[in-house]
């Protein structure tokens, strides 16, 4: 088409001045977005959009007192769009009279526009204003935002204000300025409002790790390390202890599904039965072995029941299982006490008449049992019976299994909330007085 | 589209509209603001150098918004406190709609006549149009600067203008425009820059 101006709009360029108050070269990297600017140099804040650049600050400060940790003028890809570091400032606020400074910086792309990133304690975020309004709750005195179905928990209202600048903005930047700024929180994200007079604009921040803007920016030595926890850092353990409950669960099903398992399985079949009398009148060689009995199948569990009509008295039965071929024994002790009467708060008792015991992983073949009674010496007559059960369903071990896995799951929720309490200890909600041993003074 | 094509009645220079229902354009050789009468141009007022500007987006180019294709075909250029702004009158297949530019953050709106607007309003006033709840945010105080192509109405003898912005909590946009005797609204939403899929932008020293 022939409709095109016949001066097409020249290609913007960087723009080289003087500053007007020390004669310093200056550039415009933002072209004509930006609104002020300050020189590098005597750090005079300039009208960006006036040709002459008017002083609109004069802001005395040492142009090393602060110096970016990404030189402005630095580009950097983000979210695959390039983006040029163009501007610099640092906010304060006083939290009980002492200050916590942040940094931000500006970084332009000529047709995205503008983003940021801020800077706290080797914490990053990566910053762009919002297209949507978030609605304000307020629930049992708790404040929180939503945006888009995510709710942001209230975190710290604070005056902020400008206490270093560098740079281009794309706003009128002024030293000394304050504005009241309140985030909410949902880790990885962090949800902020600025007021200045009635208007409230409002940003959206995700977590970034220093790693990943000095490989960004390519930045050189090491990145700080970040100290304490941030606002909307994520936590390292929210998806661990998710993880973990999730196996202990999957654990915990197939535990009982083994109990039920067992339970139905289980043979508990009786292979022997014998009835007893022990005189403890008597001198005489008290110990005896039974017949034999016949154990089948497979290695199991075998189950010695001992019943007795024990009255204040007690029997130790010193007990071998012997496997009649191998000659194999298998040696254990049961004592057995049961006292019974009454004192001034009632009748009372004590111990049992009964006895059980497993003996784990038995092989099959024939066995009998050696037993050697022994008790005080002259209390009568002591009945007992003998029981031998095989294949009796044993559920100790599950108990064990589930025992190893809920630890390891509880050290980790543990740890998790140790890093929310942290979070939250540096906010307007700290759960308790807690001393200020998080924020270092800038 | 048909090209109606006629001659500026200061220079002479043949004035071809992109859009046959534009009402005003600008002589792009003599910068004469030339408004369409039955039957021919008419010469309203000049316009003086515009400020600087880096937009992106110039006068031809290309876009898609919401399937429409569109074409920039003019703008109307204020300044306030945060420098100056565009509103690029694009011209889709079946009307003409606003993508405004104010430091690249980018914003489509359609003309919505027919509501009641309240002659003022105030920051956090809400108001419903078209069962979407809109929230004051922000209340510009401009200043025109100038025009360039063509528009779908006469606009030419501003001054100071006030301009109302709200949102929604969907990311709908809507502006009062209050810079006539009767306040205009335009409804839209925020886009994002690649969504738009641009062609025909200017390029930058530096960037590609």
């Amino acid at each position: 088409m022939s409709t095109g101006s016949p001066n097409p709009p020249a290609t913007p360029h960087v723009k080289a001045m003087n500053c007007p108050g020390c004669g310093a070269a200056l550039t415009l990297r933002s072209f004509t977005q930006a609104v002020t600017v300050v020189c590098e140099s005597c750090h005079s804040i300039l009208d960006a959009q006036d040709p002459q650049l008017k002083i609109l600050q004069q802001f005395k400060k040492a142009t090393d007192e602060d110096p970016p940790l990404i030189p402005l003028g630095t580009r950097g890809k983000i979210r695959g769009t390039p983006y040029e570091a163009v501007g610099f400032q640092r906010r304060t606020i006083h939290v009980d009279g002492i200050p916590y400074s942040w940094h931000e910086y500006v970084l332009f792309n000529p047709y995205k526009g503008f983003r940021y990133l801020t800077e706290y304690n080797g914490h990053w975020n990566d910053v762009s204003t919002l297209r949507a309004l978030p609605t304000l709750n307020s629930f049992a005195g708790a404040v929180s935002v939503s945006y888009f179905g995510e709710t942001y928990r209230h975190f710290q209202t604070a005056q902020a204000s400008t206490t270093y600048v560098l740079g281009e903005f794309p706003w009128q930047v002024r030293v000394g300025e304050t504005n009241d700024v309140t985030d909410y929180v949902s880790p990885p994200r962090v949800l902020s409002s600025e007021q200045s007079g009635k208007e409230v604009s409002w940003s959206m921040g995700e977590y970034v790790s220093c790693r990943d803007i000095w490989k960004t920016f390519a930045l050189t030595g090491d990145p700080p390390v970040p100290i304490g926890v941030y606002e909307n850092q994520p936590s390292p353990f929210s998806s661990d202890t998710k993880t973990i409950w999730t196996i202990f669960a999957a654990f915990a099903i197939l535990v009982l599904m083994m109990i039920i398992g067992f339970a139905s399985f289980a043979r508990d079949e009786q292979i022997f039965h014998g009835d007893y009398v022990f005189d403890t009148n008597s001198r005489g060689e008290a110990s005896f072995v039974t017949d034999p009995f016949e154990l089948k199948g497979r290695t199991s569990t075998l189950e010695l029941k001992t019943t007795t009509n024990l009255g204040n008295n007690w029997i130790y039965l010193n007990y071998a299982l012997i496997n009649q071929d191998t000659e194999k024994a298998y040696d254990f002790g049961r004592e057995i006490s049961y006292y019974y009467g009454y004192d001034s708060d009632g009748s009372w008792t004590e111990g049992s008449r009964n006895d059980s015991v497993a003996i784990p992983t038995v092989p099959p073949g024939t066995y009998y049992l050696r037993v050697e009674p022994e008790s005080d010496f002259g209390h009568g007559m002591i009945h007992y019976e003998i029981t031998a059960k095989r294949d009796v369903p044993q559920f100790g071990f599950f108990g064990i299994a589930l025992l190893a896995l809920v630890v390891p799951a509880a050290l980790i929720t543990w740890r998790s909330m140790n890093f929310e309490h942290l979070r939250w200890a540096e906010s307007d909600h700290a759960p308790m007085a807690t001393s200020d041993d998080g924020g270092d003074d800038d | 589209m048909t090209q109606p094509t006629a001659n500026c009645p200061n220079c002479g220079a043949p004035i071809v509209f992109r859009w046959s229902s534009s009402v005003q354009t600008v002589c792009t050789y003599c910068k004469s603001i030339l408004v369409r009468t039955d039957v021919d141009l008419k010469k309203v007022g000049q316009v003086a150098d515009l400020p600087p500007n880096s937009s992106p987006i110039q006068i031809g180019t290309e876009g898609i918004y919401n399937h429409h294709p569109f074409v920039a075909v003019g703008r109307i250029i204020y300044e306030y406190d945060q420098g100056t702004w565009n509103e690029w009158h694009l011209v889709m297949n079946d009307g003409s709609a606003w993508l405004s530019d104010a430091q690249d953050n980018y914003v489509v709106t359609f003309a919505a006549p027919g509501r009641t607007l309240p002659p003022s309003t105030k920051v956090g006033q809400r108001y419903i149009w078209d069962n979407e709840t809109y929230a004051v945010t922000t209340i510009t105080n401009a200043h025109y600067r100038g025009v360039e192509g063509e528009l779908p109405f006469q606009y030419w003898d501003k001054e100071d203008v006030v301009f109302v912005d709200l949102m929604s909590e969907q990311g709908k946009f809507a502006t009062l425009d209050y810079s006539d005797e009767t306040p205009a609204l335009y409804l839209g939403e925020s886009v994002e820059f690649d969504d738009l899929k641009l062609k025909n932008l200017r390029s930058f020293e530096g960037w590609q």
